[in-house]
């Protein structure tokens, strides 16, 4: 499916109260577009539940669920349950969360609701950090990453997510980025037609948070991948399956650019640079992507 | 487990003999059956003593196809809360039980069904606080829920406990309420306890009930976003709403228990359950077990020439204020507490003072007795009026209390 190609339909009204070069608008549009308008969606504390707006407003074309920080997955279990036994189970029931409300708050919700076979698609829009409460770390945030709570720079490197969704052998996950929308929107799209849970992890780059420039949002995601820095897959029927530059990267086919080479566009690796450069740590940052790829290799290739 | 027996009808009014369904069992199986009889869509549960047997006694109905539902077992009580608030939201009826810590834990949740307005239905068994790990009799985990907006039912019998389930079903739904409701019992007490309670028939029931019709819904045909922000004059909107659901709440509940008492015979009380408070000039406050024990006390002190009357608190939200005032113009006031507010006193001494101020000047004193699970036989009862009626207690006695040991 060409970009072209995507359909018309809109969800995420004008107005809506995003940062100018958000990525999560991006990716809701995109969304959206793969599971139509009948889809209830829940979304716990995150930049979304500021994004839909103002009360008596939204800025949302579907029923829109607002639910604390650590609940989104046992509320779409509530919510995918009750269409249910109103004979509803062709309504689409999307849990929206950010990677704090996933990796971190929510992971012990969004656990149970994997291993109770929950019919639902739990989609993570994964800035890397806590930003709707103003930049700190969270689970996902990489190593060397300044945040407000991690000021010298994050001192770990972040978890890996998609090890822990495969752990429950779900019949679905992905990762995906807002810089490639066919690969999302088919992703989206496929989850929708799987019964039981689905995952999939978005990459969003986030200008405030990640300190870039708003019409480099896009930029960002294509670096994240050229890099190797996030990967693009898909886990079906315990079939691990790498797309785009992603299979070309993991099968060798071509080289990956120097991590560095996407974090330097990036201010809050900017102490990694200066004043002077921090070799020590550019190079652990370069060791632990090249180490996550050879663990894809070991396992998939 | 079940037997049927004969007696007079009052269903309908029909009169004539009817079979009568009898089930003799505990407060938690009793409450399982209540729960499954309301028919929720969605029931999500998590398993902690005492509560544990209610929550397998609706596994069984599922396993018996009694119960046709569907049956959530959640990772957590908060879990628990989450779920149901997300089916609630799609427009069904939904019911889960706790206990203590696990009420606890939902404490965030509680506060979200609230002010959404979901009519969720939950079983407390009242139950200690840790640490340390005790699991008998204490109404510290529900007090401590006091101003989530839920209302709030204490229970003495497991007849009651049915009946009180049903009815929560019919006060939460109503229109002018909208409000999840909170039934407490006291661990083992009446968890584990049999007794026997009247049945009523699945039509009967469906027909008392009827279908739940919610005030929103999550709906694809209409879509609505709930919840988002909200600025400062229009969540004051929200909470006074709620305000007002409590107060429709309360005069409510008299006319709901009325109504069932017509329908089906069993009535409990309305907000309080007063006994011989007639020509009472002191009269005792207490809430769940200890309300149904101090029934024994009031009979042997009349028998002694006491003029002694019960008012046994049947909510504990919304709070009974005008009730209270009521009984204080020809009655002096002892409170027993089985929860202590530290650094005051017990909630519901609290409470009634607070219902009385500027309205009566009647004595009222405050005891805190059965923390812990500590037993309250009718005779401590009797014991504590008896102190209260001779004395002129200025502040709360922790009654029976046993120094520690060196």
């Amino acid at each position: 499916m060409a970009l072209k190609d995507l359909p018309d339909t809109e969800c995420v009204l004008p107005g809506s109260a995003a940062c100018p070069g958000c990525p999560a608008t991006i990716g809701l549009r995109l969304v959206f577009k793969a599971l139509g308008k009948n889809t209830v969606m829940v979304v716990p504390a995150c930049c979304t539940a500021v994004i839909e707006s103002l009360y008596p407003n939204t800025s949302f074309d579907i029923p829109v669920m607002n639910i604390a920080f650590e609940a989104a997955a046992a509320g779409a279990s509530g919510v995918e349950a009750g269409l249910r036994m109103q004979g509803k189970s062709d309504t689409t029931v999307v849990a929206w969360a950010g990677d704090g409300g996933t990796y971190d708050i929510g992971i012990q919700a969004l656990s149970g609701a994997l291993e109770r076979g929950t019919n639902f698609i739990y989609i993570c829009y994964n800035n890397q950090i806590y930003s709707n409460t103003g930049i700190q770390r969270s689970g996902a945030t990489p190593l060397g990453a300044w945040t407000t709570t991690t000021v010298g720079g994050k001192t770990e490197v972040r978890k890996e997510m998609g090890d822990i969704i495969r752990a429950h052998h779900i019949p679905y996950a992905a990762q995906a980025c807002i810089s490639y929308p066919e690969d999302l929107y088919n992703k989206v799209k496929k989850a929708k037609e799987i019964k039981g849970p689905k995952y999939i992890e978005i990459l969003a780059p986030c200008p405030p948070g990640w300190r870039f420039p708003m019409e480099k949002t896009v930029d960002m995601g294509v670096l994240a991948i050229e890099t190797g820095a996030w990967a693009l897959y898909e886990f079906e029927n315990e079939k691990m399956t790498f797309n785009g530059k992603s299979k070309l990267l993991l099968e060798k086919k071509i080289q990956p650019k120097p991590v560095e080479e996407w974090i330097k566009y990036q201010g809050r690796f900017r102490h990694l640079f200066k004043p002077t450069r921090d070799e020590k740590t550019l190079k652990a940052i370069q060791e632990n992507t090249d180490k996550v790829w050879e663990r894809y290799r070991e396992c998939y290739l | 487990m079940c037997k049927r027996m004969q007696c007079k009808s009052n269903n309908y009014g029909k009169g004539g003999t009817t079979m009568k369904n009898i089930m003799i069992n505990t407060g938690n199986y009793i409450a399982a059956k209540a729960a499954i009889m309301a028919k929720p869509d969605v029931v999500a549960a998590y398993p902690i003593t005492p509560q544990t047997t209610l929550v397998e006694g609706i596994a069984n109905y599922v396993a018996s196809g009694e119960y046709k539902g569907e049956y959530i077992c959640v990772e957590s009580e908060h879990s628990a809360m989450c779920a149901c608030i997300g089916a609630a939201a799609t427009g069904v009826r939904t019911f889960t039980a706790t206990s203590s810590h696990g009420l606890l834990l939902m404490h965030e949740m509680l506060h979200w069904a609230a002010l959404a307005r979901l009519p969720i239905i939950m079983c407390n068994i009242n139950r200690v606080v840790g640490p340390g790990w005790n699991i008998w009799a204490d109404e510290n985990d529900s007090i401590s829920q006091r101003d989530t907006g839920w209302i709030q039912f204490y229970c003495s019998s497991n007849q009651e406990i049915f009946d009180t389930v049903i009815q929560a079903f019919k006060l939460g739904e109503h229109k002018n309420v909208a409000l999840p409701v909170m039934i407490n019992y006291n661990a083992f007490i009446l968890s584990h306890t049999s007794m026997p309670a009247e049945i009523p028939s699945q039509k009967e029931i469906d027909d008392y009930l009827g279908k739940y019709k919610p005030l929103w819904r999550l709906d694809p045909e209409n879509p609505i976003t709930f919840g988002n922000i909200i600025m400062p004059a229009d969540y004051e909107k929200v909470r006074r709403a709620m305000q007002d659901a409590h107060e429709n709440a309360k005069k409510l509940i008299p006319e709901i228990a009325q109504d069932y008492k017509k329908k089906f015979g069993n009535f409990h009380g309305d907000l309080i359950e007063k006994y011989r408070c007639e020509d009472a000039e002191t009269i005792l406050l207490a809430m769940g077990a200890i309300g149904a024990e101090s029934k024994v006390s009031i009979d042997n002190m009349r028998k002694e020439g006491y003029k002694i009357g019960l008012a046994r608190i049947r909510t504990f939200r919304p709070f009974p204020e005008e009730e209270i005032v009521k009984l204080a113009k020809k009655a002096e006031l002892i409170v027993i507490d089985r929860n202590i507010s530290c650094g005051y006193e017990g909630a519901l001494f609290t409470e009634t003072k607070g219902a009385l101020y500027g309205k009566s000047d009647a004595k009222v004193s405050g005891f805190i007795a059965g923390l812990g699970g500590k037993d309250v036989p009718y005779n401590h009862v009797e014991d504590i009026c008896k102190k209260a009626i001779k004395g002129k207690l200025k502040k709360t006695i922790w009654y029976g209390f046993e120094e520690v040991k060196k």
